[in-house]
């Protein structure tokens, strides 16, 4: 009977292009342009990557500082079979990750070469695409500092 | 200096991106548009009727829409039918079935309670009116496929018009 | 929505189809319908009682447009009805609901709810729902999302992989008690662990199943309720709350929208027998627990929870009706269950029910 039921492959596929407004788009503008920016709120603390209004007082926000672009994993998962579409083709590590001056995580791929070099806590820089265009995968991923 | 607010001014700034998102399904029939596709095939338009209220719904999912109990078994129907209503699509849009102007429209088979949806040819459009006679014009034997495109369309019968009040309930 | 509304407002009766891997055979027709049915017929209505229809469904589970709107033949609204829906999980379909009848023109609801993860690659999809801008474009998985946050809990020393594993084990261990759960049975610790991670510092065992399912509850108010049911579960506070969506900017073992949210509906007012808590990771049990304040004396997940059986869109409804049930059979006085969505823990419902 359920070798009866008719089934059929189904693609839902779409391009959509969305606009950015000023703090999201000063932000990719920054990864095009080979800098990571982030957004003070009134309190001191910076947002990166930078959301439009303070995620505690709902105030508007649009102070932009710079950012470095090393920072510290402050969480991470390492994924031994990389999905479609994902940052790397090999295993890689998922992490969170507080980049210095920066007093969020943002969330991106680490090119450790191995789980054994993961830790929280550990130093991660940048790794910036070939070619850029203004997209969080400007940042191809992060790499362990240090490393060649 | 990091941490300093960001006083140069950018060139070019980003307004937008390009998302791109695909998912891929295996999507199902489940078991009654199973039977009606599969009918198709076969050159037969399978329904269902509901055991309480006696309705014949085609195609069939599975529930009786007004009652809310399962319809049951299959019930053949007639592949000739009343226009309800219809439409003259006018207008040119993405893929076409043919250059317009064309007519689609709600044809209540013989046998059934609720219409299906198909095209009309083989009449003029403005020629093309409620209660007109309709039958299908299946694909050739060797086209045929578990789809409602193995009917290419509805064509007039020649019979007079169905009486208003034969699909008077059906519109 | 926290206790004291005006209206008080009960559980009646609660029906669910069987969590399975694959319903091939049913289309969202065909899950409701069923659902529907044994829920009106354990309550003794019919459609034409009930003042105030909703739904919970999420359209890109089944990839096409209104296919909530299709299952309403599973329902069949003629005469026409007073309907709403979520595209969401039933749980806040209830919570719509459960507002509706604040009005008191209607003392009867009915919300049912339906999901089809096996149509598509649910963990691939659930990116659908993270930010379009900084996240999406890089399609982080759940179990990786949720990777990320299992860490930060072992991290900060509150729990132990075993303590996960444990959650998994005693979870489908209960499961073989439910006729509905879809993974149950006798899970050994040790064997579980050896297992290689998924995403580490998940394994298989902490990820939930991939379900289809389904089910309805139906809400009645005042006499009415008492009229329909023996026993009726009462619902002396309902509250839900949402984090920001980033994972970066929230503290991720500590669902603070958990804690707030069953503070608001009074779960700590008095001892509580059972709680359902829609953890579909098996360390998010942990942070629940936790959050909202429970014992070891209380019995979680009598019904295996989402770890036995996770039709997304159902899972937690399918906890406030389990955890119903056990008011409706007199075994528990005070219940809560507990309902979630979004990445991580990101938004969650409470709902606390009592017996008469």
């Amino acid at each position: 009977m359920t070798a009866d039921l008719l089934s059929a492959p189904y693609v839902l596929e779409y391009t959509y292009t969305r606009s950015t407004g000023p703090v999201i788009g000063r932000f990719l503008t920054g990864l095009r342009d080979g800098a990571i920016v982030g957004v003070r709120t009134a309190g001191g603390k910076v947002i990166v990557p930078p959301t439009e209004y303070d995620p505690e007082t709902g105030a508007a926000l649009g102070e932009f500082v710079d950012v470095g672009d090393a920072g510290v994993v402050t969480s991470w998962g390492w994924i031994a079979e990389p999905r479609r579409y994902q940052p790397l083709g090999r295993p890689f590590a998922w992490a969170l990750i507080r980049l210095d001056g920066a007093d969020t995580a943002m969330l991106h791929a680490v090119d450790a070469g191995s789980e054994t070099a993961m830790r929280t806590g550990m130093r991660v820089v940048v790794r910036w695409a070939e070619e850029r265009k203004g997209s969080i995968r400007d940042i191809e991923c992060f790499e362990p500092e240090g490393a060649a | 200096m990091s941490g300093d607010p960001i006083t140069k001014p950018i060139t070019k700034p980003i307004t937008k991106i390009e998302t791109h998102v695909r998912f891929d399904f295996t999507i199902t029939a489940g078991k009654h548009l199973t039977s009606y596709l599969r009918g198709l095939a076969r050159k037969q338009i399978l329904g269902a009727r509901c055991d309480s209220c006696a309705k014949v719904y085609v195609p069939s999912r599975g529930s009786c829409p007004t009652c809310g109990v399962p319809t049951s078994g299959e019930v053949e129907l007639s592949d000739r039918g009343t226009v309800t209503t219809f439409c003259i699509i006018n207008i040119p849009f993405g893929r076409m079935p043919f250059d317009p102007p064309y007519a689609a429209a709600a044809i209540l088979l013989d046998g059934s309670d609720i219409p299906i949806f198909h095209l009309v040819r083989g009449i003029p459009v403005d020629e093309v009116r409620m209660g007109m006679r309709v039958k299908a014009a299946w694909v050739a034997n060797d086209q045929l496929a578990p789809t409602l495109q193995s009917i290419q369309w509805f064509e007039p019968t020649g019979e007079s018009d169905a009486p208003f009040e034969s699909y008077a309930d059906h519109l | 929505m926290n206790p004291g509304a005006k209206i008080d407002v009960a559980i009646v009766s609660f029906g669910q189809l069987p969590s399975r891997r694959r319903h091939i055979d049913r289309q969202e027709v065909e899950l409701v319908q069923p659902v529907v049915t044994d829920a009106l017929r354990a309550a003794g209505l019919t459609k034409a009682d009930i003042g105030f229809f909703v739904s919970g469904s999420a359209d890109y589970l089944i990839g096409r447009p209104f296919s909530f709107v299709t299952a309403l033949d599973g329902v069949a609204p003629w005469p026409p009805i007073r309907e709403s829906h979520v595209e969401m999980d039933g749980a806040w379909a209830l919570a719509e609901a459960y507002l509706r009848l604040q009005h008191g023109d209607i003392d009867t609801a009915l919300v049912y709810c339906y999901g089809k993860s096996s149509l598509g690659e649910i963990r691939d999809l659930l990116v659908a729902q993270l930010d379009p801008y900084y996240v999406a474009p890089l399609w982080p998985d759940a179990v990786s999302m949720a990777a990320l946050q299992a860490r930060v809990l072992l991290d900060q020393g509150r729990c132990s992989e075993r303590d996960m594993a444990e959650v998994a084990a005693r979870n489908r261990k209960r499961a073989a008690g439910n006729p509905n759960a879809q993974v149950a049975g006798d899970f050994d610790v040790d064997a579980i662990l050896a297992q290689p991670y998924l995403v580490s510092p998940l394994r298989k065992h902490d990820c939930p199943p991939i379900s289809d399912g389904a089910c309805a509850v139906v809400l009645a108010t005042g006499d009415r309720a008492r009229d329909l049911c023996e026993r009726p579960a009462w619902i002396r506070g309902i509250d839900h709350r949402v984090e920001a969506h980033s994972l970066g900017v929230r503290d991720l073992a500590s669902s603070a929208s958990t804690k707030r949210a069953a503070k608001e509906a009074g779960a700590g007012a008095a001892a509580i027998d059972v709680a359902e808590l829609h953890a579909p990771f098996s360390h998010q049990e942990i942070i629940l627990r936790d959050a909202i304040g429970l014992g070891d004396d209380v019995d979680v997940n009598p019904s295996g929870g989402a770890l036995a059986a996770n039709p997304v869109m159902v899972a937690g409804l399918t906890r406030i009706g389990e955890a119903a049930r056990r008011i409706h059979d007199g075994t528990a006085k005070r219940a809560l269950a507990h309902a979630t969505s979004g990445p991580c823990l990101q938004q969650n419902l409470v709902c606390v029910m009592e017996a008469g």
